[in-house]
């Protein structure tokens, strides 16, 4: 039973202009937001928006729940901050690096990950992921409990320095919106498609010639790979790899966020991860309390809103989003 | 006295600590494959259903001055029910959805029991005394082993093997198993098969809740004891398979022996040695050692 049958909605229209118009608004919000909000916290919002898409590419569009995704985000994270510091890249072949780093890693995880489904599929990533936890906890290179620190955000294609906020600000900005367009034309390609059709029965699809397993570990490094692009950029807005990225904890986050946003939808998971963003910012003086709210909206998200926020309101407007 | 080089002191002591660690592995293991055979979720709450049966203990002790025997019966009991009403009032809605919801709503449940804790308790571990029958050490002339640690391996196996001849001997076992192939048949005999799920939901939990007031002299009691431990209790279910109670249990202890001896040849790898196993099983045999692929 695949995950988007629990709230059916049926979408008449075949037109995308819609979707056109909250690209626009999304656009527009992170362009003019930076005039009222502090941009480091847009940033990171940014850079959680775009791990929570390629998750959701996995989950919304494939129905794979990984449990492990935080193995890609800080993966990327520790590759683009070594080299950023210890090999003085430029700061595009940092992360463009960091992100091979991350789609080799996902290419060995999904090639065992998917040799079981359903359930299985969510412990082996968890389990994978534990493992790549343990290891960075021991290797030399990652400074251990302290992490990378104080990495050099460098100067872009060696002219613009990302020192600055402002300019740091567009290059999280183009990363995110290039990320984001990617998905949004993946979803709406025959390959997207097929995943979809995947997600919805997997026995039809094979019946019908498709070799699932090679279009599932396609999605899986896609995904992965893209959650390494914010990994990496994220390590460079906070000058920081640490281990906070690779915790399950934080698999648990960005199932959190794509969940509340709204499963299988583009928008959702941008709103999810801004909402949970910010709940952490204003809540981090009470510390365990983030973890219950977490905690609580995971039981309210699968008892009673499992359309998510953006979810019920494309169910309102008949449209998907 | 050395076997390959290694002082047969250590040897033995970390065969110990791995036979202890593979005792839990195993009840956990154990209740996570009985939940997953008739309610077909993952009760990602497992690992803060064991540490709140350790915290029950811990609580009755100090505040209550209720002693380790009457916590073995009584916690398994009280967490248990706390088990019977989520499986109620929550789990009962999912059974319709895709399973991954069901894990979705467990791992909900167990951030907010680990936070609630860890928000009145703080992260460090609290010490609970082993009880005074089990103070002190059998001299086995090749090793000193504590008698709290060989009363948790016999116990452990006890019930583990009690559970697996209810399961596969006993004919509400059959019910039960039964009730796995088919639901609706076996609820047309006349069998009450939502009671059996809830009590079902209800027993796996205080197998959890029985694990962690065993755990609580040998382990400190922490809100977090449970978090680590249930990602490595996944990998022995991905290693064992969850189609078999028996895999389940040889699988357990098994990788627990395997965990202690790689502490002592190489110590490096003893945090991820279990899930390197789980990716040559996953390459050698995808179903698991005792699976069958469905």
């Amino acid at each position: 039973m695949p995950m988007s049958n629990a709230s059916p909605t049926v979408f008449k229209t075949q037109s995308f202009t819609h979707q056109w118009v909250a690209f626009a608004i999304m656009v527009l919000f992170f362009a003019i937001a930076p005039i009222w909000v502090y941009p480091i916290f847009l940033m990171k919002v940014m850079c959680f928006a775009l791990f929570a898409c390629a998750f959701n590419l996995l989950l919304g569009f494939g129905g794979l729940l990984s449990f492990g995704h935080a193995m890609f985000l800080g993966t990327a994270g520790y590759a683009a901050a070594h080299a950023a510091k210890v090999w003085g890249w430029n700061p595009e072949v940092a992360v463009l690096f960091a992100t091979a780093c991350s789609a080799g890693l996902a290419l060995i995880a999904g090639s065992l990950a998917i040799r079981r489904q359903g359930i299985y599929f969510a412990m082996i990533t968890l389990a994978l992921s534990q493992m790549v936890y343990f290891f960075y906890l021991q290797t030399p290179f990652t400074g251990g409990e302290d992490g990378i620190q104080s990495v050099p955000r460098g100067k872009l294609f060696g002219i613009f320095d990302l020192s600055e906020n402002t300019a740091m600000y567009m290059f999280v900005l183009a990363i995110f919106l290039s990320g984001f367009t990617l998905i949004w034309r993946i979803v709406h390609s025959p390959f997207g498609q097929i995943l979809k059709a995947i997600r919805e029965n997997q026995d039809r699809a094979v019946s019908l010639g498709y070799d699932t397993d090679h279009f599932k570990l396609l999605a899986f490094v896609i995904s992965g790979a893209l959650a390494g692009t914010a990994g990496a950029t994220k390590a460079l807005v906070f000058q920081l790899a640490s281990l906070t990225d690779v915790h399950w904890s934080m698999s648990g986050e960005v199932v959190l966020m794509t969940l509340l946003g709204g499963l299988g939808t583009l928008f959702g998971p941008v709103v999810g991860a801004a909402i949970i963003v910010s709940m952490q910012n204003y809540l981090a003086q009470f510390g365990a309390w983030v973890t219950i709210i977490q905690g609580l909206i995971f039981v309210i998200c699968v008892l009673a809103f499992r359309r998510g926020v953006i979810g019920e309101i494309a169910h309102w407007l008949k449209k998907p989003l | 006295m050395e076997i390959f080089g290694i002082p047969s002191q250590a040897l033995f002591g970390q065969l110990l600590i791995g036979l202890i660690n593979g005792s839990f592995y195993a009840l956990l293991s154990l209740g996570l494959a009985v939940i997953f055979g008739l309610l077909n979720i993952i009760n990602f709450s497992h690992g803060a259903q064991y540490m709140l049966g350790a915290f029950v203990a811990y609580l009755s002790l100090n505040k209550l001055g209720i002693n380790y025997w009457v916590s073995l019966i009584l916690t398994p009991l009280l967490v248990g029910a706390t088990g019977v009403l989520i499986e109620k009032t929550m789990l009962k809605r999912l059974y319709k959805l895709d399973h991954l919801y069901g894990l979705l709503l467990t791992f909900g449940l167990a951030l907010i029991i680990q936070g609630v804790f860890r928000h009145e308790f703080g992260s460090s571990g609290m010490p609970y005394p082993s009880p005074e029958v089990f103070q002190g050490v059998f001299n086995l002339g090749f090793m000193f082993l504590p008698k709290y640690r060989a009363w948790v391996i016999v116990v452990s196996l006890i019930v583990c093997l009690g559970t697996w001849f209810v399961i596969e001997r006993t004919k509400l076992g059959a019910y039960l198993r039964a009730a796995t192939e088919n639901p609706s048949l076996v609820q047309a005999f006349g069998i009450n098969v939502p009671r059996m799920v809830t009590l079902t939901y209800g027993f796996g939990v205080a197998l959890a809740a029985l694990a962690g007031v065993m755990a609580a002299p040998i382990y400190q009691v922490s809100p977090l004891m449970g978090a680590d431990i249930i990602i490595v209790v996944f990998a022995v279910v991905v290693v064992g398979g969850m189609g078999s109670i028996m895999g389940a249990i040889v699988t357990g202890f098994g990788l627990g022996l395997i965990e202690g001896l790689t502490k002592v040849f190489y110590p490096e790898a003893s945090n991820t040695v279990i899930f390197v196993i789980m990716t040559i099983v996953l390459l050698l045999k995808p179903a698991g050692l005792f699976g069958t692929q469905k």
